[in-house]
Protein backbone atom coordinates (compact mmCIF):
# COMPACT_ATOMS: atom_id res chain seq x y z
CA UNK A 1 0.00 0.00 0.00
CA UNK A 2 2.83 2.23 -0.34
CA UNK A 3 1.66 3.85 -3.28
CA UNK A 4 -1.67 5.15 -1.29
CA UNK A 5 -1.73 8.74 -0.97
CA UNK A 6 -1.64 10.51 2.10
CA UNK A 7 -2.56 14.08 3.47
CA UNK A 8 -1.84 15.71 7.02
CA UNK A 9 -3.25 18.75 8.20
CA UNK A 10 -2.68 20.64 11.68
CA UNK A 11 -5.57 22.12 12.84
CA UNK A 12 -4.60 25.52 15.17
CA UNK A 13 -7.97 27.55 15.28
CA UNK A 14 -10.92 26.89 17.15
CA UNK A 15 -13.87 28.96 16.20
CA UNK A 16 -16.36 28.01 13.48
CA UNK A 17 -15.29 29.47 10.52
CA UNK A 18 -11.98 28.08 11.02
CA UNK A 19 -13.38 24.51 12.07
CA UNK A 20 -14.37 24.01 8.11
CA UNK A 21 -11.13 24.20 6.47
CA UNK A 22 -9.65 21.18 8.00
CA UNK A 23 -12.74 18.93 7.85
CA UNK A 24 -13.79 19.95 4.66
CA UNK A 25 -10.35 19.14 3.22
CA UNK A 26 -9.76 15.76 5.11
CA UNK A 27 -13.25 14.37 4.83
CA UNK A 28 -13.04 14.81 0.86
CA UNK A 29 -9.32 13.48 1.04
CA UNK A 30 -10.81 10.47 2.59
CA UNK A 31 -13.33 10.33 -0.15
CA UNK A 32 -10.79 10.36 -2.64
CA UNK A 33 -8.84 7.56 -1.18
CA UNK A 34 -6.31 9.51 0.75
CA UNK A 35 -4.86 8.67 4.14
CA UNK A 36 -5.98 11.05 6.14
CA UNK A 37 -4.51 12.58 9.29
CA UNK A 38 -5.25 15.64 11.31
CA UNK A 39 -3.29 16.52 14.47
CA UNK A 40 -4.85 19.43 16.49
CA UNK A 41 -3.19 21.95 18.40
CA UNK A 42 -3.95 24.96 20.86
CA UNK A 43 -6.89 26.13 19.57
CA UNK A 44 -7.99 23.48 17.56
CA UNK A 45 -8.40 21.13 19.99
CA UNK A 46 -11.82 22.96 20.71
CA UNK A 47 -12.86 20.81 17.27
CA UNK A 48 -12.38 17.41 18.97
CA UNK A 49 -14.69 18.42 22.10
CA UNK A 50 -17.79 16.20 22.68
CA UNK A 51 -19.65 19.43 22.81
CA UNK A 52 -19.29 21.87 20.17
CA UNK A 53 -21.57 24.47 20.95
CA UNK A 54 -18.56 26.45 22.24
CA UNK A 55 -17.16 26.90 18.94
CA UNK A 56 -18.37 30.46 17.55
CA UNK A 57 -17.50 33.36 14.66
CA UNK A 58 -16.82 36.55 15.89
CA UNK A 59 -16.99 39.06 13.36
CA UNK A 60 -14.64 41.60 16.03
CA UNK A 61 -11.33 42.54 14.36
CA UNK A 62 -12.68 40.49 11.29
CA UNK A 63 -12.57 43.05 8.20
CA UNK A 64 -13.57 39.98 5.68
CA UNK A 65 -16.25 38.48 7.22
CA UNK A 66 -19.52 40.42 5.42
CA UNK A 67 -22.63 40.29 8.40
CA UNK A 68 -25.38 40.28 6.33
CA UNK A 69 -29.08 38.58 7.32
CA UNK A 70 -30.38 35.17 6.84
CA UNK A 71 -33.81 35.68 6.83
CA UNK A 72 -36.05 38.18 5.32
CA UNK A 73 -36.13 39.51 1.72
CA UNK A 74 -33.59 39.40 -0.86
CA UNK A 75 -32.87 43.07 -0.52
CA UNK A 76 -32.59 42.93 3.63
CA UNK A 77 -30.27 40.23 3.26
CA UNK A 78 -27.59 41.76 1.38
CA UNK A 79 -27.38 44.79 3.49
CA UNK A 80 -23.78 44.42 5.24
CA UNK A 81 -24.21 45.30 8.88
CA UNK A 82 -20.13 45.52 9.63
CA UNK A 83 -19.79 48.02 12.38
CA UNK A 84 -16.96 49.40 14.46
CA UNK A 85 -14.85 47.43 16.24
CA UNK A 86 -15.35 49.47 19.05
CA UNK A 87 -19.21 49.06 18.90
CA UNK A 88 -18.66 45.81 18.49
CA UNK A 89 -17.06 45.18 21.66
CA UNK A 90 -19.02 47.10 23.84
CA UNK A 91 -22.24 45.44 23.09
CA UNK A 92 -22.56 41.93 25.16
CA UNK A 93 -23.44 38.76 23.31
CA UNK A 94 -22.75 40.37 20.16
CA UNK A 95 -20.74 37.02 19.24
CA UNK A 96 -23.18 34.77 20.25
CA UNK A 97 -25.45 36.68 18.05
CA UNK A 98 -23.26 36.49 15.25
CA UNK A 99 -22.73 32.92 15.34
CA UNK A 100 -26.54 31.89 15.70
CA UNK A 101 -26.76 33.88 12.50
CA UNK A 102 -23.65 32.57 10.53
CA UNK A 103 -25.25 28.88 11.63
CA UNK A 104 -28.66 29.79 9.62
CA UNK A 105 -26.79 30.73 6.74
CA UNK A 106 -24.67 27.87 6.85
CA UNK A 107 -28.17 26.09 6.99
CA UNK A 108 -29.58 27.70 4.08
CA UNK A 109 -27.04 27.77 1.91
CA UNK A 110 -26.98 23.47 2.33
CA UNK A 111 -23.42 23.45 3.90
CA UNK A 112 -22.65 20.79 6.75
CA UNK A 113 -22.78 21.46 9.97
CA UNK A 114 -19.83 20.94 11.96
CA UNK A 115 -20.75 17.57 13.99
CA UNK A 116 -22.09 16.16 10.41
CA UNK A 117 -18.19 16.94 8.92
CA UNK A 118 -16.53 15.81 12.03
CA UNK A 119 -18.83 12.57 11.80
CA UNK A 120 -18.52 11.83 8.20
CA UNK A 121 -14.25 12.18 8.72
CA UNK A 122 -14.44 9.46 11.35
CA UNK A 123 -16.76 7.32 9.40
CA UNK A 124 -13.87 7.61 6.63
CA UNK A 125 -11.43 6.57 8.84
CA UNK A 126 -9.52 9.86 9.29
CA UNK A 127 -7.71 9.82 12.04
CA UNK A 128 -7.34 12.07 14.69
CA UNK A 129 -4.26 13.08 17.09
CA UNK A 130 -5.02 15.56 19.72
CA UNK A 131 -2.02 17.48 21.01
CA UNK A 132 -1.27 15.88 24.71
CA UNK A 133 1.12 18.96 25.35
CA UNK A 134 -1.89 21.53 24.80
CA UNK A 135 -4.33 19.29 26.29
CA UNK A 136 -2.54 20.04 29.66
CA UNK A 137 -1.69 23.57 28.82
CA UNK A 138 -5.94 24.55 28.41
CA UNK A 139 -6.24 22.03 31.45
CA UNK A 140 -8.59 19.67 29.92
CA UNK A 141 -9.52 16.27 30.72
CA UNK A 142 -9.21 13.40 27.85
CA UNK A 143 -13.25 12.92 28.96
CA UNK A 144 -13.65 16.37 27.19
CA UNK A 145 -12.94 15.18 23.82
CA UNK A 146 -14.62 12.25 21.94
CA UNK A 147 -14.33 9.06 21.64
CA UNK A 148 -11.64 7.02 19.05
CA UNK A 149 -8.74 9.77 18.82
CA UNK A 150 -5.12 9.64 19.75
CA UNK A 151 -2.95 11.59 22.06
CA UNK A 152 0.60 12.38 20.91
CA UNK A 153 3.21 15.05 20.18
CA UNK A 154 5.34 16.83 17.33
CA UNK A 155 7.60 13.35 16.98
CA UNK A 156 4.03 11.59 16.54
CA UNK A 157 3.25 14.06 13.77
CA UNK A 158 6.08 13.75 11.85
CA UNK A 159 6.05 10.04 11.66
CA UNK A 160 3.18 10.17 9.53
CA UNK A 161 3.96 13.92 8.02
CA UNK A 162 7.15 13.20 6.81
CA UNK A 163 5.44 10.31 4.13
CA UNK A 164 2.66 12.89 3.30
CA UNK A 165 1.82 14.05 -0.17
CA UNK A 166 0.37 17.19 0.92
CA UNK A 167 0.50 18.85 4.13
CA UNK A 168 -1.34 21.43 5.56
CA UNK A 169 -1.20 24.04 8.29
CA UNK A 170 -4.60 25.49 9.14
CA UNK B 1 -29.23 6.84 -20.26
CA UNK B 2 -29.17 3.70 -17.71
CA UNK B 3 -28.34 3.63 -14.66
CA UNK B 4 -28.57 1.24 -11.53
CA UNK B 5 -28.74 3.44 -8.44
CA UNK B 6 -29.35 7.03 -7.87
CA UNK B 7 -28.57 9.79 -5.43
CA UNK B 8 -30.19 12.91 -4.93
CA UNK B 9 -27.73 15.57 -3.81
CA UNK B 10 -29.62 18.98 -4.73
CA UNK B 11 -29.35 21.73 -2.41
CA UNK B 12 -26.63 19.95 -0.79
CA UNK B 13 -23.00 22.15 -1.06
CA UNK B 14 -19.57 21.39 -1.25
CA UNK B 15 -18.10 18.78 -0.46
CA UNK B 16 -21.41 16.83 0.71
CA UNK B 17 -22.28 15.55 -2.72
CA UNK B 18 -18.85 14.27 -3.03
CA UNK B 19 -19.16 12.30 0.18
CA UNK B 20 -22.43 11.24 -0.35
CA UNK B 21 -21.98 9.88 -3.94
CA UNK B 22 -19.08 7.96 -2.36
CA UNK B 23 -20.67 6.50 -0.12
CA UNK B 24 -23.12 5.37 -2.68
CA UNK B 25 -20.63 4.01 -4.82
CA UNK B 26 -19.73 2.08 -1.93
CA UNK B 27 -22.37 0.09 -2.04
CA UNK B 28 -22.68 -0.21 -5.98
CA UNK B 29 -20.70 -3.36 -7.47
CA UNK B 30 -18.22 -3.13 -10.15
CA UNK B 31 -19.49 -1.92 -12.90
CA UNK B 32 -22.84 -0.37 -11.90
CA UNK B 33 -23.77 2.85 -12.70
CA UNK B 34 -24.92 5.92 -10.46
CA UNK B 35 -26.96 8.68 -11.33
CA UNK B 36 -26.44 11.90 -9.04
CA UNK B 37 -28.50 15.13 -8.95
CA UNK B 38 -27.49 17.99 -7.93
CA UNK B 39 -28.00 21.83 -7.60
CA UNK B 40 -24.37 23.02 -6.64
CA UNK B 41 -23.02 24.82 -9.57
CA UNK B 42 -19.34 23.89 -8.09
CA UNK B 43 -19.99 20.52 -8.48
CA UNK B 44 -19.45 20.09 -12.23
CA UNK B 45 -15.76 20.50 -11.73
CA UNK B 46 -15.69 18.47 -8.47
CA UNK B 47 -17.36 15.62 -9.97
CA UNK B 48 -14.98 15.46 -12.85
CA UNK B 49 -12.00 15.31 -10.68
CA UNK B 50 -13.42 13.27 -8.49
CA UNK B 51 -13.95 10.83 -11.30
CA UNK B 52 -10.03 11.13 -12.52
CA UNK B 53 -8.57 10.94 -9.01
CA UNK B 54 -10.56 7.81 -8.09
CA UNK B 55 -10.82 6.10 -11.17
CA UNK B 56 -14.49 5.49 -11.31
CA UNK B 57 -15.74 6.59 -14.68
CA UNK B 58 -17.70 9.60 -15.43
CA UNK B 59 -20.21 8.59 -18.01
CA UNK B 60 -21.93 11.61 -18.93
CA UNK B 61 -22.71 14.79 -17.49
CA UNK B 62 -25.30 17.14 -18.06
CA UNK B 63 -26.73 20.78 -17.08
CA UNK B 64 -30.81 21.50 -16.99
CA UNK B 65 -31.75 25.05 -15.99
CA UNK B 66 -29.80 24.94 -12.18
CA UNK B 67 -29.58 21.12 -11.73
CA UNK B 68 -26.76 19.03 -12.69
CA UNK B 69 -26.98 15.35 -13.66
CA UNK B 70 -24.19 12.84 -13.64
CA UNK B 71 -23.50 9.30 -14.54
CA UNK B 72 -20.44 7.33 -13.17
CA UNK B 73 -19.82 3.98 -13.62
CA UNK B 74 -18.09 2.49 -10.94
CA UNK B 75 -14.61 1.62 -11.38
Amino acid sequence: MDDQKKMAIIATKGTLDWAYPPFILASTAAALGYETQIFFTFYGLQMLRKDLSGLKVSPLGNPGMPMKMPFGPKWFRSINWNMPNAIQSLVPGYESVATVLMKQTIKNNGVASIPELRELCQEAEVKFIACQMTVELFGFEHSDFIDGIEYGGAATFFEFAGETDICLYI
Amino acid sequence: MDFDKELDARGLNCPLPILRCKKALNDCTSGQVLKIVSTDPGSVKDFAAFAKQTGNELLASAEAGSEYTFFIKKK
